[in-house]
């Protein structure tokens, strides 16, 4: 995934194998991940000739931006989906909490 | 008719001590009764307002709602006669699908829950790495500060690379104790109702305190575990320094477009109220509900668990 986001080109399983550097993979491996990718979403692909060239459906950033959506609990759903260690809390809060933190700290 | 009433009045004391629970401050003494607590009160709300409905309608049977339930799927004996029989139908129609809803509402936010981690775990498997300093957590590359788990029968615990910046060493490991508590205890199971039943009826305050309060309590609970293999004082800096500095906005990153954390309506009214309580549950020292009151209330709590289905078996 981190060779396909460094790309700006769409590329072949071919080529990515060529640059991973582990070299005793074999090319049916990353064959079978790429596709496994694609099929869950991650990947789109597009024929090209005989074989699939593979481009991140979503560049890392957005995944990282998902994430953290979710670990901070701004989706707006309150499902349980995540225990988190402390919720967010509004800049004037936040003040007290510092001080409160300064206080600790001093004694 | 007995039981009928005695389950509509055992409703309504659910509902009453649930309003007192939400209100209670003595919880915080002892989080782990206290959900116990909860959980009861919860289950027997559910209960009790169904069987009332049920007995009522099945009372003609004479034999309870368990076995009128059976007489009625076997027998179809249950003719409207005069207007009164109208009402029970009503009642009938009105516990059933209250009780399926009861039981369909934790599968299916179970099973979406279910789905939102597989993606999550997914993306994580994608984008997370592992850090020397830090084994067998996974680190996403985010300036702000996040720490959370993903449950699971495979757990992971996540922080972000700001958690590591932000922490001293000693603080990371009581937030990763923290952590692990609720991994082991799985405190996800335990919200799942109650966020269920929020999802369901957004409008309650009721169920929306209750769901708060629950929450609270498992931070607790788990904080509780944690200072027993940290110090309290570190979970406590750690706990302060984190809420400070999660309401800063990202200074880079993909977030910072989709707007600063905190610049959203969160539900931030108590959440520092919130942090401030567990910190000084940490810093202050213990003041512990007795042993012997701790047992009233967990055997309060069995007895009132009991006590729904044992009146769904009483006839009349």
């Amino acid at each position: 995934m981190d060779i396909l986001w460094a790309q700006s080109a769409p590329l072949t399983a071919r080529e990515v194998g060529r640059l991973i550097e582990d070299r005793d993979l074999a090319p049916t491996t990353v064959m079978t991940v790429l596709d496994r990718l694609s099929r869950k979403g991650f990947l789109n692909r597009t024929r090209d000739g005989r074989a699939w060239r593979y481009r991140p459906a979503a560049s890392r950033d957005a995944y990282v931006a998902e994430l953290m959506l979710e670990a901070l609990d701004m989706t707006g759903d309150r499902d349980a989906a995540l225990t988190r260690f402390a919720q967010a809390v509004s800049g004037s809060e936040a003040e007290i909490l510092r001080r409160a933190l300064t206080e600790l700290e001093d004694n | 008719m007995i039981a009928a009433a005695v389950l509509a009045a055992l409703a309504a004391a659910c509902v009453l001590a649930a309003e007192g629970l939400t209100h209670a401050k003595w919880t915080w003494h002892a989080p782990r009764t206290a959900i116990l607590l909860w959980q009861s009160v919860g289950v027997t709300w559910g209960l009790a307002t169904t069987g009332a409905l049920l007995a009522y309608a099945l009372e003609p049977y004479g034999r309870g709602v368990v076995h009128g339930l059976v007489s009625l799927l076997t027998g179809f004996g249950y003719g409207v006669g005069d207007p009164r029989d109208m009402v029970r139908l009503l009642a009938l129609a009105a516990g059933l699908m209250l009780l399926a809803l009861l039981v369909a509402l934790p599968l299916v936010a179970g099973a979406r829950t279910l789905r939102a981690r597989r993606r999550h775990r997914e993306l994580l498997s994608l984008i997370a790495r592992d850090e020397p300093a830090v084994p067998g957590v996974r680190v996403v590359d985010f300036p702000g500060a996040a720490a959370y788990c993903l449950p699971g029968l495979r757990s992971q615990v996540v922080i972000s690379n700001g958690t590591l910046r932000l922490l001293s060493p000693d603080e990371l490991d009581a937030v990763l104790a923290h952590e692990s508590a609720h991994v082991r205890e799985r405190h996800d199971l335990v919200l799942l109702p109650f966020a269920a039943l929020r999802r369901a009826l957004p409008w309650s305050k009721l169920i929306r305190d209750a769901q708060l309060s629950v929450e609270l309590l498992i931070e607790m609970a788990a904080d509780d575990r944690a200072r027993r293999r940290c110090s309290p004082r570190r979970l406590a800096t750690a706990l302060l320094r984190f809420g400070a500095a999660s309401t800063l906005p990202a200074p880079e990153g993909a977030l910072g477009a989709l707007g600063a954390p905190g610049g959203l309506g969160l539900p931030g009214a108590s959440a520092g109220a919130n942090v401030m309580a567990r910190v000084n549950r940490l810093v202050r020292p213990e003041t512990t509900i007795p042993a012997p009151h701790r047992f009233f209330i967990l055997a309060g709590s069995a007895v009132l668990t009991a006590s729904a289905p044992l009146l769904w078996l009483i006839p009349g």
